[in-house]
């Protein structure tokens, strides 16, 4: 389940920077005129990213007022999608796919590993408050199995032992290379591709 | 084994690379000012005539979809919308092409638009691709700054604007009309059909909504000829199809395949095989987690097209195939399908919202056998107050698979939940029995 509970700390203000306002700008005018609650969805992610990744109750207040719609529809978009997350997540914030195609090869041994080395709880920040991690559905990889998603990046063809090393590599400030870690390229079978030969050894 | 140059996606892999020059050399963009300068008619009548049906899932005919559109654009502009949120567990066939082929699309977008009349083009991406999407966008940039895209396209005479959406982890938001709301910036909840969105669609304008596999493929049909194209498969079932191959196999994988391969071949031949061999198997979800599953008997035999899977009770879908095998919990899997469905349900309708959650708490006491074996036809009854009573088939899709289980493995459901109430047991408890019941039989 998301982050879907309104933090009790709430920022004062909340106010897009210059690259913010700029991103938005740019993205209402994608949409038609007098179309500019289309921009929404877009508005809250620019105003995500400039909050360390939550949203607080002022920046969507602020939002209604940049597309001139009532600060109750915002609250909704905001509450009903769940990418929005509504409290404060770890600098690094972990996405464990645990709907079936995952938990068949093994999803809930990543689930233990985050248990045992980020916290006992989901959405609960580490102990250097670095990572958070916590349950989602499906995330669309699915042959690339078990997977993760922290942040943006995909993290494929995970097993307990490599994801202890991802967060290993966290702890010790640097960043894991995102993609597969069985070694794979993409979506191809490991060492049994029969298709499109050809432009593989072009 | 379909042969490699009937292969509509060349780069599934990413051999070669994403950008133009690349796709260029893969014959994307290659006459398709020639074939926008045929006419409508003409590209409509042969996407009929290559009988190509949807590959988001419902399989409906897409050159039929295309004529729904209004023949003239009257005071209300018409859109152009592909459906990218790619969400039903075990597929992930959309995010390769979004990744690797964004040229076959937007070159299938240009033609579309230019089919349907439609000059805005909205790609509505999930928002967990953002990598996907930021990708799409680069060969978005590179198509407007060769003037394939934008105003007067290829010199085409037709303007053509392409605009990424990102959505923000709603499954629902692949149904069509719950895909327009969220498009428009509100919940997505699903809206009631008819009006279909052809005529009343995006801000209340004809627009025509295609999955991205559907649109990626019409180019290729096009330039080699529909004749090509319903020679492969078989009549109503044609063409090729990703298929992505997930679970309990020894290489999972995504795999471009004639419409019609046996599933078998496709598990063994491409996936590897099945963990602890073929015997091995349990049972096979053929099409996204919507669909019922099938048990091995059935998978021997089985091909993979849209009316064989409807013979066998189930359906192709977006043709996501989850293997499970012996080693699994079959009753614990469909519980955790039925949580995917718990939580994903939108809220709108109450058969849906309730029903979903009553599936799930059942399913998951009977995988841990507290259930008593009646409940089993209760649950079946659930699933038939949920299916047919919603505004969209999120309904079926839930409850479908719920069905799909008791079909198929209810002596398996039987066998482990034999949970008897003790009222049952020890009739002549006084307190236990109904008074007067109790008079009754002393009368």
């Amino acid at each position: 389940m998301s982050v879907k509970k309104i933090h009790k700390e709430q920022p004062e203000t909340f106010k897009f920077n210059d690259k913010s306002m700029e991103a938005a700008n740019k993205i209402v005018s994608n949409y038609p005129d007098g179309k500019q609650q289309s921009a929404v969805m877009a508005l809250l992610y620019i105003a995500q990213r400039q909050n360390d990744n939550w949203i607080p109750l002022q920046a969507m207040k602020y939002i209604a007022k940049f597309l001139d719609m009532p600060y109750i529809k915002v609250y909704e978009v905001a509450t009903f999608y769940s990418m929005y997350n509504l409290s404060p997540v770890g600098k690094f914030f972990f996405q464990i796919c645990t709907t079936t195609p995952c938990m068949l090869r093994g999803a809930y041994d990543l689930v233990k590993v985050c248990k045992n080395k980020i916290s006992e709880k989901e959405n609960v920040l580490s102990e250097d408050g670095k990572i958070s991690w916590m349950e989602v559905e499906c995330l669309g990889a699915c042959v690339n199995a078990p997977m993760m998603q922290v942040n943006k990046d995909y993290y494929e063809d995970l097993n307990d032992k490599k994801l202890e090393e991802i967060i290993e590599t966290i702890y010790q400030n640097k960043i894991p290379t995102p993609g597969s870690y069985s070694g794979r390229i993409n979506a191809e079978p490991v060492n049994n591709r029969k298709t499109l030969l050809g432009n593989k050894n072009a | 084994m379909l042969r490699d140059e009937d292969r509509i996606f060349q780069n599934l892999y990413n051999d070669s690379g994403a950008d133009i020059e690349s796709a260029k050399l893969r014959n994307d963009w290659n006459g398709t000012k020639e074939i926008l300068e045929k006419g409508r008619e003409w590209i409509i009548n042969e996407v009929k005539s290559s009988e190509l049906r949807g590959r988001g899932g419902a399989g409906f005919p897409t050159g039929l979809k295309w004529s729904f559109a209004p023949k003239e654009v009257g005071s209300r502009p018409h859109y152009l919308v592909i459906n990218a949120d790619e969400s039903e567990p075990g597929t992930c066939k959309d995010r390769d092409i979004l990744r690797f082929e964004p040229h076959k699309l937007i070159e299938g977008c240009l033609i579309a638009s230019y089919a349907v009349n439609a000059h805005k083009c909205y790609i509505y991406i999930r928002g967990e691709y953002f990598n996907e999407g930021q990708k799409l966008q680069t060969a978005i940039d590179e198509a407007y700054k060769n003037n394939l895209i934008g105003k007067n396209a290829l010199n085409s005479g037709w303007d053509l604007d392409i605009y990424i959406h990102y959505g923000a982890g709603a499954y629902i938001c692949g149904e069509e009309t719950a895909l327009l709301e969220s498009l428009e910036g509100k919940k997505g909840q699903p809206r009631l059909k008819p009006p279909f969105p052809a005529l009343i669609g995006l801000y209340g304008c004809p627009t025509i909504i295609n999955n991205v596999e559907t649109v990626a493929a019409v180019p290729t049909i096009l330039r080699r000829g529909a004749k090509w194209f319903s020679s492969l498969g078989r009549p109503k079932n044609t063409g090729t199809k990703i298929y992505c191959i997930s679970g309990n196999v020894n290489n999972p994988c995504n795999v471009e395949e004639e419409m019609g391969v046996p599933l078998k071949e496709l598990i063994e031949t491409h996936a590897g095989g099945v963990v602890g061999g073929w015997e091995n198997l349990k049972a096979v979800i053929p099409g996204g987690s919507s669909m019922p599953m099938l048990p091995k008997e059935i998978c021997d035999n089985m091909k993979m097209d849209f009316d064989a899977c409807v013979e066998n009770k189930t359906g192709l879908g977006t043709a996501g195939i989850v293997v499970i095998n012996n080693d699994q919990d079959i009753i614990k899997c469909m519980a955790r399908i039925a949580r995917f469905y718990k939580h994903e349900s939108c809220g709108q309708c109450t058969p849906c919202r309730e029903g979903s959650g009553w599936m799930w708490r059942m399913l998951e006491r009977m995988a841990a056998g507290e259930a008593t074996p009646d409940e089993v036809d209760m649950l079946f009854d659930v699933t038939k107050q949920i299916e047919g009573h919603t505004i969209c088939a999120f309904g079926e899709g839930s409850s479908w698979p719920v069905q799909g289980l008791i079909r198929h493995f209810k002596d398996e459901i039987l066998e482990r939940n034999k949970f008897d109430p003790v009222v049952k047991k020890n009739k002549n408890i006084p307190y236990l029995v109904d008074q007067h019941l109790l008079e009754k039989e002393n009368a």
